[in-house]
C-alpha cells in the first residue's frame, strides 16, 4: 500500500509537485483533512487558518504553473510552534497572557519559509512560554502522543512533534532551550534538530531564556531536516546574536560527507535513571556505527551532573527578566479589577501566567536578587564554562557524541505534573548541549516492547550541522524506523 | 551558599510583581525548596579562577548604523493594547 500524502516526506512530495502529479492545493487539502480527522484526539494546534493555508497553496501552484517555483519547500505545509510570529495570525505561547494577541509582524524564520514557498499552516501547541517537557503546561490543554494518546508527546514543542507524527503537517518548527525539540522528536519517532546557538535568527521568537533558545526543525527524515535547515539558517541583522557564517547546501552535503567518524560515548549519559529498553536501543545504534567502520571511544563529560542545576539557575534568571515585559500595559492580559499601576502588574501577571511560569519567574527572581546573585547566578555561569569546556575537550578526540535523547520513553499525561523536579529530570541528556551552544539532533532508533518510540541523540561541533546531519543520515539509510507511522 | 529555607516567598513574589494566593505561596515554596535543594550541588564545585559564560560563543557589541527605518504603524502597535484612546494606551492613574 502506498504511503498517504500526509505521511510522505518533503523530498517525496516535492518530487510529486515538480512532476505535477499533485498540486499544493491537493496536498494542503489532504493535510487539512487529516488534521480535522485526528485533531480532537491529538490537540496539536492552538489555532488554524484553513482559508489562509489554501490561499498560500494556490499561490504556490500559480508560481509553479508560471515556471517560478522556489524549490523543495514550495507548496509544502509546515506548522510553526506557537511562539513564532506570523503577521496577522494569533501568537499565544500557549498562555492566557497572550490568548488574544495577534502578531503585528513576522519572525525572520517565517519570512524565510515564506520566501521558500512553504504553506505556513497552523500554530502549534506547546508548554506555556516553552517551559516544560510534556505540553501539560499549555493553558489550552496538553497535546497527546499519536503513538499512545494517553501519553505526552514531550515538550515543550510537543504540538510540533504531535502534528508531524500524526500527519497534520509535513514538517514543523519548534524551539529548543533545554531539549524542547529533541525530546519530543524522540518521544514521537521524528528527526528533531537543535542547531548551533546563533545559526538561526530568533527575531520574532517569543523569548524564554535568550542565551539558550534556538529555533529548529522537526522532520520525518534527516534529508527533510537538512532541507528545512537550509531555508532558515543564516545571519540576520535583526538578531544581534545571529552569526555570520557560511551556510552550506545541507541536503547536497548529506551525500558528500561520508564517515567513518570518530564517535564518543559520554559515560555519564549511561548511568542510573536510563530506561533499560532505551539504553539497549542506543547500544544497538552504537554497534551499527561500529560495524560501519566508525571508531567508537568512551569519553567523559565530568560536569554532566551539574548541567540541570546550572540550567535551572540560568534559564529561570533569564526568563524572569524576559517575562517582565508582560505587565498588562501595552499588550497581553490586563486584570479587570486592578486599582492602580502596581495592581495592574501584579494581578495581570497572576491571572495571565500558569503555575510553571510563575515558579520559574520566582526562582529566577530569587537567584538574581540582592545577596544571592553570586551564590547562584554567577556561580552557575562559571559552572557553565566548565560544562562547555568538557564538550570542547571531548571534541579533541572525537567528531561527534552519541547519547540517548531522553532517559525514558513517553510517559503518561499527569504522571509527573505535580512534581517539577521529576519533570526537569526528563531533560538531563539534552540540557548540556544548550549550555554549551552546540548543535544536536534526535533521530528514531527503535521502539519499546510496548510500541513507544526511542530517540538517539547525536551531538556535533559548533556550526558543523552538515557533518552532524550526514552522520545521522548514515544511520537512517540502513534503518526503517522513519517508515513506521502511528495508527490513529 | 544560602540554604533553601532562605526563599522568602512574600519578598520574591513582590519583586516578581506576582500577586500569589496563600495556597500558591505554600505550594510553590515547597516545590521550589526541592528544586533549590538540588541546585545546592553547585556549591560543591571549585570555581576559583573560572570565568563566567554568558553566551556559548563570545559575542561583543554589534553596531548598526543610526538610520531611521519604518516601524510599526500606530494601528498595528495599538492592536493588542488592553485599552486605548486617541492613539494612546490607557493606563490607571500613576499619581494622585
Amino acid at each position: 500500500m502506498s504511503v498517504p500524502l500526509h505521511f510522505q516526506s518533503i523530498a517525496e512530495l516535492s518530487a510529486h509537485l515538480a512532476a505535477r502529479r499533485i498540486s499544493s492545493v491537493e496536498l494542503t487539502q489532504a493535510v487539512i483533512a487529516r488534521t480535522k480527522a485526528v485533531e480532537a484526539r491529538v490537540h496539536a494546534f492552538n489555532s488554524f487558518d484553513e482559508p489562509d493555508a489554501l490561499a498560500q497553496a494556490a499561490a504556490s501552484d500559480s508560481r509553479r504553473a508560471g515556471g517560478q517555483s522556489c524549490g523543495a519547500l514550495d507548496g509544502i505545509p509546515i506548522g510553526l510552534k506557537d511562539v513564532i510570529a506570523v503577521s496577522g495570525q494569533p501568537l499565544t505561547a500557549s498562555s492566557k497572557m497572550l490568548a488574544n494577541f495577534v502578531s503585528p509582524y513576522n519572525a525572520t524564520v517565517t519570512e524565510s519559509l515564506q520566501s521558500a514557498g512553504a504553506v505556513l499552516h497552523g500554530r502549534l501547541n506547546c508548554d506555556e512560554f516553552a517551559m516544560g517537557s510534556s505540553t501539560e503546561n499549555s493553558a489550552f490543554g496538553p497535546a497527546h502522543n499519536p503513538w499512545d494518546l494517553t501519553r505526552t508527546p514531550g515538550g515543550s514543542s510537543g504540538g510540533s512533534a504531535a502534528a508531524l507524527a500524526s500527519g497534520s503537517a509535513i514538517a514543523t518548527l519548534g524551539s529548543d532551550t533545554g531539549g524542547s525539540i529533541r525530546q519530543p522528536a524522540a518521544l514521537c519517532s521524528l528527526v528533531g534538530l537543535k542547531p548551533t546557538y546563533g545559526l538561526i535568527s530568533r527575531f520574532g521568537l517569543i523569548a524564554y531564556a535568550s542565551s539558550l533558545d534556538q529555533i529548529g526543525p522537526f522532520a520525518r527524515t534527516v534529508e527533510d531536516a537538512a532541507i528545512v535547515l537550509g531555508a532558515i539558517a543564516g545571519h540576520d541583522p535583526r538578531d544581534s546574536t545571529s552569526f555570520k557564517t557560511e551556510i552550506p547546501d545541507y541536503r547536497a552535503e548529506l551525500k558528500l560527507r561520508r564517515g567513518p567518524w570518530k564517535l564518543g560515548i559520554p559515560k555519564e549519559y549511561f548511568g542510573a535513571g536510563l530506561d533499560p529498553e532505551v539504553g539497549a536501543a542506543v547500544e544497538k545504534a552504537i554497534a551499527y556505527y561500529r560495524a560501519l567502520g566508525c571508531e567508537i571511544r568512551e569519553v567523559s563529560l565530568p560536569h554532566t551532573r551539574y548541567c540541570l542545576d546550572a540550567y535551572y539557575v540560568i534559564a529561570t534568571a533569564e526568563a524572569s527578566s524576559n517575562l517582565a515585559r508582560y505587565d498588562g500595559i501595552r499588550y497581553g492580559h490586563r486584570s479587570k479589577d486592578a486599582k492602580d499601576v502596581l495592581d495592574v502588574y501584579q494581578k495581570s501577571r497572576a491571572e495571565g501566567f500558569g503555575d510553571e511560569v510563575k515558579r520559574r519567574i520566582i526562582l529566577g527572581t530569587y537567584v538574581l536578587s540582592s545577596g544571592y546573585y553570586d551564590a547562584y547566578y554567577l556561580r552557575a555561569q562559571k559552572v557553565r564554562t566548565l560544562i562547555r569546556q568538557d564538550f570542547l575537550n571531548a571534541y579533541r578526540e572525537v567528531d561527534a557524541l552519541i547519547t540517548p535523547t531522553s532517559p525514558i520513553p513517553a510517559f503518561k499525561l499527569g504522571e509527573k505534573s505535580a512534581d517539577p523536579l521529576a519533570m526537569y529530570l526528563c531533560d538531563i541528556y539534552t540540557i548540556g548541549v544548550n549550555l554549551a551552544g552546540l548543535p544536536a539532533l534526535s533521530l528514531p532508533c527503535g521502539f519499546t516492547a510496548g510500541g513507544l518510540p526511542i530517540g538517539l541523540q547525536l551531538i556535533g561541533q559548533p556550526f558543523r550541522e552538515a557533518d552532524l546531519l550526514a552522520t545521522a543520515h548514515a544511520y537512517e539509510q540502513a534503518h526503517d524506523w522513519h517508515t513506521k507511522f502511528p495508527s490513529l | 551558599m544560602a540554604a533553601p529555607s532562605d526563599l522568602n516567598i512574600d519578598r520574591v513574589a513582590e519583586l516578581s510583581r506576582l500577586a500569589l494566593t496563600a495556597e500558591e505561596k505554600v505550594r510553590f515554596s515547597a516545590q521550589l525548596g526541592s528544586v533549590l535543594g538540588h541546585i545546592e550541588q553547585l556549591s560543591k564545585i571549585d570555581v576559583t579562577g573560572i570565568e563566567p559564560t554568558a553566551h556559548a560563543f563570545p559575542l561583543h557589541n554589534i553596531w548598526a548604523a543610526d538610520v531611521a527605518r519604518p516601524g510599526l504603524a500606530v494601528a498595528d502597535a495599538l492592536r493588542n493594547a488592553p485599552a486605548q484612546r486617541e492613539n494612546m494606551i490607557v493606563v490607571p492613574k500613576v499619581m494622585e
